[in-house]
């Protein structure tokens, strides 16, 4: 949902830009409950390997603060080309506010505050002359809940590149719109009735519907924030062969609850605690050897 | 060395998981002591020339068998429910290999029990029984401290079992050379002796397992293959 940001002026746009600071402040309350915990973690060491060569984003130091509270405490990570990566973490660890930070979908929310640097391609994405637009033209979202317009299935895949003016000609939208929807493997479903309208699709539908809208301009990068929790395992096996297929293309940032899924997509893991990056690692090592206590207590479900 | 947040297999939210775990945990020892004591009663009825004894052991293996496929099973369907990962994945996987050491240490014992049977009716050998009990002696201990190494996820012990072993290697040499020395001298003794030497040679084979057992338990605990690795490898491993 890369382009929907942008149009303030659209409905829909409106209710998903109140959706992130509700979250927020949920998000807020479990970091509170949580805090009483201790855990061995020392602030900005990550322990596996969080950088690699060549990365697509470069993030250091960064902290979000929601008002007083910070909800990412010092963390410093490299996200790789066509990699894919996964975020784990219990509730409230910050994986969703820091996956929001990659193309500034935070900055509706007015308590947010940022600090560090997020670097993509090398360039400062909070410097104060960057286009949010564009930016979030080249990193596409796609949501836990699927959210098409409730418009035609054509013309929610030919809403970003019409905004965007991707393409001069009908005849070029066609093509957009029918390789954005081969891509998210919906064009054979959907090609019949390609003017009927998106809401009337199975939920697995939808949210392949909008993959191919987040593809149809062209990111470099797509971020999802669960996208398949309301998909049933059918419909989350297409999701996830459609994952490993686009990041032959795409960089691919997932945030997860599904540690299977994690394992099954991601070439990366990394793992969030109370706002700490605790462990980022290959993720056959993280399911196998993990190096932190807290990872491994997590992903074999002995938390508390 | 023994790590930090060990907390045994116990503590999942799932008490469910928890209870699977260490019914796994439980009849795998179960398992390896009864393989223990059937080693144990086989070469006392080979040395006490108790034909009666012997026979028992070879009836007893059919329980070893049907506890490996309980296991296996129990292993499968942990892994089908509740996708185990990390430590709890190494300890179900370490488990489905070692219950197939310990199905061959029982067939060892079963053979052991047939040169026993063997010589029961033919007479006592000559030559052998100090050697048959000193070695027997060893790789029992080395296998209940491969089983105490699993229970107590102790990989210095474990490292100590693959250490034995070379040892063990040496004094069945050392046993068949003097077996053959035998054999040499006098023909008579040849049927007998060979009896004696398969015995050997099944205890030798017992010390393999108990280090292959001794293998996994440093895979379960520091998640590192030694398999076919030099023994100083090992060692860093357990070191770390």
């Amino acid at each position: 949902m890369s382009m929907n940001m942008n149009m303030s002026m659209n409905e829909t746009i409106v209710s998903e830009a109140t959706q992130p600071q509700e979250k927020a402040m949920t998000e807020k309350v479990v970091v509170e409950e949580t805090n009483a915990q201790s855990a061995p973690i020392e602030e900005g060491k990550t322990v596996g390997k969080p950088f690699v060569e060549n990365a697509k984003y470069k993030l250091r130091n960064v902290e979000v603060f929601y008002g007083q509270d910070r909800a990412i405490k010092d963390v410093s990570l490299d996200i790789g080309r066509n990699e894919v990566i996964s975020f784990i973490g219990p509730s409230g660890c910050g994986k969703s506010t820091f996956l929001r930070c990659l193309n500034r979908m935070n900055d509706s929310i007015d308590i947010c505050r940022i600090k560090g640097q997020i670097m993509l391609d090398d360039e400062d994405i909070y410097h104060s002359k960057k286009d949010v637009v564009e930016l979030r033209a080249r990193v596409g979202m796609v949501f836990q809940k699927p959210n098409p317009f409730p418009k035609s299935i054509y013309d929610n895949v030919a809403y970003g590149p019409r905004i965007h003016g991707l393409a001069n000609r009908k005849s070029d939208l066609d093509d957009i719109v029918e390789e954005s929807l081969r891509k998210a493997g919906l064009w054979n479903e959907a090609k019949d009735r390609l003017h009927s309208v998106a809401t009337g699709m199975s939920g697995g539908q939808q949210q392949r519907l909008c993959i191919a809208r987040a593809i149809a301009v062209s990111p470099e990068v797509v971020l999802m924030d669960e996208p398949c929790s309301a998909l049933d395992p059918i419909a989350t096996a297409r999701v996830e062969e459609l994952i490993s297929e686009l990041s032959e293309s795409y960089t691919i940032i997932i945030v997860t609850h599904s540690m299977q899924q994690a394992a099954r997509v991601s070439n990366r893991t990394a793992y969030f605690h109370l706002g700490h990056l605790v462990e980022v690692n290959e993720t056959n090592k993280v399911f196998t050897t993990p190096e932190h206590g807290l990872t491994e207590s997590y992903i074999t479900g002995r938390f508390g | 060395m023994k790590k930090e947040n060990e907390g045994g297999y116990g503590d999942h939210i799932s008490h469910e998981f928890n209870e699977d775990l260490a019914a796994l945990n439980a009849d795998f020892l179960k398992m390896g002591y009864m393989v223990g004591e059937q080693l144990t009663n086989a070469v006392t009825a080979l040395i006490d020339g108790d034909g009666f004894k012997a026979d028992e052991v070879r009836a007893k293996d059919k329980i070893v068998d049907k506890l490996e496929l309980e296991i296996d099973d129990e292993a499968v369907r942990i892994i089908a429910r509740r996708q185990p990962a990390a430590r709890d994945l190494r300890l179900v996987i370490a488990v489905i290999k070692m219950v197939a050491d310990l199905e061959r240490v029982g067939d060892e014992a079963k053979k052991i029990a047939k040169s026993a049977m063997a010589l029961s009716e033919e007479g006592h050998a000559p030559h052998g029984y100090v050697e048959v009990r000193h070695i027997a002696t060893h790789v029992l201990e080395m296998l209940h401290d491969a089983l105490d190494a699993f229970a107590r996820l102790d990989t210095e012990k474990a490292l100590r079992v693959m250490k034995e072993d070379k040892v063990v290697d040496e004094e069945y040499k050392t046993a068949t050379r003097s077996l053959l020395t035998f054999m040499m001298e006098d023909t008579r003794n040849i049927s007998r002796c060979m009896s004696v030497m398969w015995v050997l040679r099944a205890l030798e084979r017992v010390g393999d397992h108990a280090c292959n057992l001794s293998e996994h338990v440093i895979f379960m605990v520091e998640g590192e293959d030694i398999r076919h690795t030099p023994m100083e490898i090992a060692e860093k491993v357990v070191e770390r």
